[in-house]
């Protein structure tokens, strides 16, 4: 186990730079994921962790020793693929034994050893077969063994959940959480699934483009988004965003396109007439008499949620609510985002202007 | 409760299917009649010959004249000659020697070139070109290369101050065997690595990243990944490799043509020699049906040793 710094790191293909200069502090056990969308630079990222991908500038620290320039095997760091690479030609204790039989431990300690994984795993009575009989979460769970084996100072997590059909992932995914609060193991985990970021992490962090967007825990990133991106990221359904203008007149105001007006809970001084983004998520909406009209699109009922999409100010906004009301498509409804619960962003930077 | 259903007047009798009309669909029988033309043609072209092949081993026809059938008596001959025995030597000699080195340099060939390199396509198209040119070509370019007079290798080592005097390559019993043991490597070559190469492919990379973070060295990747990776197709190649060589001719033919005194002759060129220019076809069949029980061996050592492993056998292959 080991805090780890990533420290103003930078990857560059050739000319083409894709990592531009990465900052990321973790502390000792903590479950941090990486989440972008693809081409983001998350699984580079995690590679040049790994020491599979050298590092064009800057420093990742595990403990504290520089690892920039050590061979992946004296990282300590252990990695799960999201195509498992488990050895196909060896059983599932020979996969799972391979690193330590390297090593040359004693055969009772690497015996002992995977049978304490295959129990945590529930893979004991699997250990002599080959991958090829394996079913996917199982392979996905001997990929899981290999790296618990090792007991090392880093998990390293690449997309292991996307191979797998859904209802498996989720069970996975608390799998991987429990095991994290059973070993209490740095974990870096990369993914491009949100849910999951959300689900898991004890630490998220929003990659764009080769940056950072924002780095915290998962509700605070819901609930106070850096920038439109970590904004329309993070939260399914998305974040209903309205383009506009700040009035403040007496009470602030936000001015939407077709005369739709929503109350502020403050504005900051000076920013009268300042173009701004209008954020609200699907649920801060009530309905109201003095709220903004609205007319029913389509009305999507899941069970435990009623989600409605409907025109407003022309612009389509989805809202969901947790009672079951009976609405039409072509009703007209009163809308009323919480304005304690809205986000208000700058139009061209896009960056969070309340706080 | 009763179910009834009402029997419509009009409908026909029903008939049995006729046998024949029974064979017309069956799955296995159609599936009989795919097979029909392909069978045909490997009993016409390769059962055949080789039934007659060993049929006339039994036997006594000259040209022109066929035999009768006359036992063992081909094989009890063959058995105290000695210029069969030292061919059936020649041709294990040169089949185990160059067999061996063709997977070594083909299997080193087929990692480099599966390494990142500077024109890597056009590397791999140039390790092609010894397959590519005619056999009969090259045996005649390596020939001139060997030409007690004119050799160009005995010429440069002369300028070069090593030697003196020309080698005799194919003249001196030794000098000869490895001469041709060399060429038919020089042949043999690209057919291994371009196939390794190929099988190595089939490898995922993720394989040997996962390996390098486990701890492995260079060494025991290939030892430990790449190998027991490779071996089903290594058992093919190889397979393949020792039979081509085994049952080699033109290349011999053309540089040797046996000798001298016979040092080079191969199984294959002394049953030619035998049958067509001397004559003598039960003999010469006798000799190419000798050379089955070897062939056979080699086959079984790779199918049973080598070919299917228990991890390659499994439910799906996703």
């Amino acid at each position: 186990m080991a805090s780890d710094a990533i420290r103003d790191v930078q990857k560059a293909f050739g000319a083409t730079s894709v990592i531009h200069g990465v900052d990321i502090s973790i502390r000792d056990g903590e479950f941090v994921v990486l989440v972008g969308p693809s081409g983001c630079g998350k699984s580079t990222l995690l590679r040049m962790i790994a020491g599979l991908e050298n590092i064009t500038a800057g420093e990742i620290r595990i403990g504290d020793r520089v690892v920039n320039n050590l061979p992946p095997k004296e990282r300590d760091v252990a990695m799960v693929f999201q195509n498992y690479a488990l050895y196909p030609h060896m059983t599932v204790a020979a996969n799972m034994a391979f690193s330590m039989k390297l090593r040359g431990a004693p055969q009772s300690e690497i015996d002992e050893r995977v049978n304490r994984a295959a129990a945590i795993l529930g893979l004991s009575q699997l250990l002599g077969r080959f991958p090829r009989q394996l079913s996917g979460g199982q392979r996905q769970r001997v990929a899981m063994g290999r790296a618990i084996v090792r007991d090392p100072r880093v998990f390293l997590f690449d997309e292991p959940l996307s191979n797998l059909d859904a209802k498996l992932r989720v069970q996975m995914r608390t799998e991987i959480k429990e095991l994290h609060q059973r070993l209490k193991t740095t974990t870096i985990y990369v993914t491009h699934d949100q849910i999951e970021a959300m689900t898991m992490a004890d630490k998220i962090v929003v990659m764009h483009d080769g940056r950072v967007e924002q780095i915290g825990a998962p509700l605070e990133l819901y609930d106070r988004p850096d920038n439109l991106f970590v904004a329309g990221f993070i939260g399914s359904p998305a974040m209903n965003m309205i383009k506009g203008h700040i009035r403040i007149n007496g009470t602030a105001n936000f001015e939407g396109p077709a005369g739709v007006t929503f109350s502020l809970a403050s504005a900051g001084s000076g920013n009268d007439g300042r173009p701004a983004v209008y954020g609200v998520r699907p649920e801060h909406f009530s309905l109201a008499d003095d709220g903004a009209e609205a007319e029913v699109q389509v009305i999507e009922p899941t069970g435990s949620e009623l989600q409605v999409v409907a025109k407003l100010g022309g612009e389509e906004i989805i809202a969901v609510f947790r009672e079951r009301h009976q609405f039409k498509p072509g009703e007209r409804i009163r809308l009323k985002p919480d304005p304690r619960l809205v986000h208000l962003f700058d139009e061209t930077t896009g960056k969070r202007l309340t706080n | 409760m009763a179910i009834a259903f009402e029997q419509a007047g009009t409908k026909r009798v029903m008939r049995d299917a006729t046998a024949w009309e029974r064979l017309k669909t069956n799955r296995e029988w159609l599936s009989l009649w795919f097979m029909l033309p392909a069978a045909a043609f490997l009993i016409l072209f390769l059962a055949y010959p080789l039934g007659l092949g060993i049929w006339l081993s039994f036997t006594d026809p000259r040209i022109g004249r066929s035999g009768v059938f006359i036992g063992l008596e081909n094989y009890e001959w063959l058995w105290g000659d000695a210029t069969f025995r030292l061919a059936v030597f020649n041709t294990v000699l040169y089949t185990a020697v160059a067999s061996v080195i063709k997977f070594a340099v083909g299997l080193y060939l087929a990692l480099l070139l599966n390494e990142k390199l500077p024109f890597k396509a056009i590397l791999r198209a140039l390790v092609l070109v010894p397959f590519i040119v005619p056999t009969v070509l090259s045996a005649i370019a390596f020939w001139w290369l060997f030409d007690p007079q004119f050799s160009i290798i005995s010429w440069s080592l002369k300028k070069m101050g090593l030697i003196t005097a020309n080698i005799d390559f194919l003249g001196d019993i030794w000098n000869a065997r490895w001469s041709v043991i060399f060429a038919n490597i020089w042949r043999g070559v690209p057919f291994v690595a371009i196939t390794l190469l190929a099988g190595l492919q089939t490898v995922s990379p993720s394989l040997y990243e996962a390996a390098t973070i486990d701890g492995a060295t260079p060494w025991q990747r290939f030892r430990f990944i790449t190998y027991p990776l490779l071996t089903p197709i290594i058992a093919v190649v190889m397979t393949f490799s020792v039979l081509f060589t085994f049952t080699d001719f033109q290349l011999i033919w053309v540089m040797t043509r046996g000798g001298p005194v016979n040092a080079t002759h191969l199984m294959a060129t002394l049953s030619y020699q035998r049958a067509i220019l001397g004559g003598q076809l039960g003999e010469g069949a006798a000799i190419s049906t000798a050379m089955i029980p070897f062939l056979l061996a080699a086959i079984l050592v790779s199918w049973f040793g080598l070919q299917r492993r228990k991890w390659q056998q499994g439910e799906s292959n996703d």
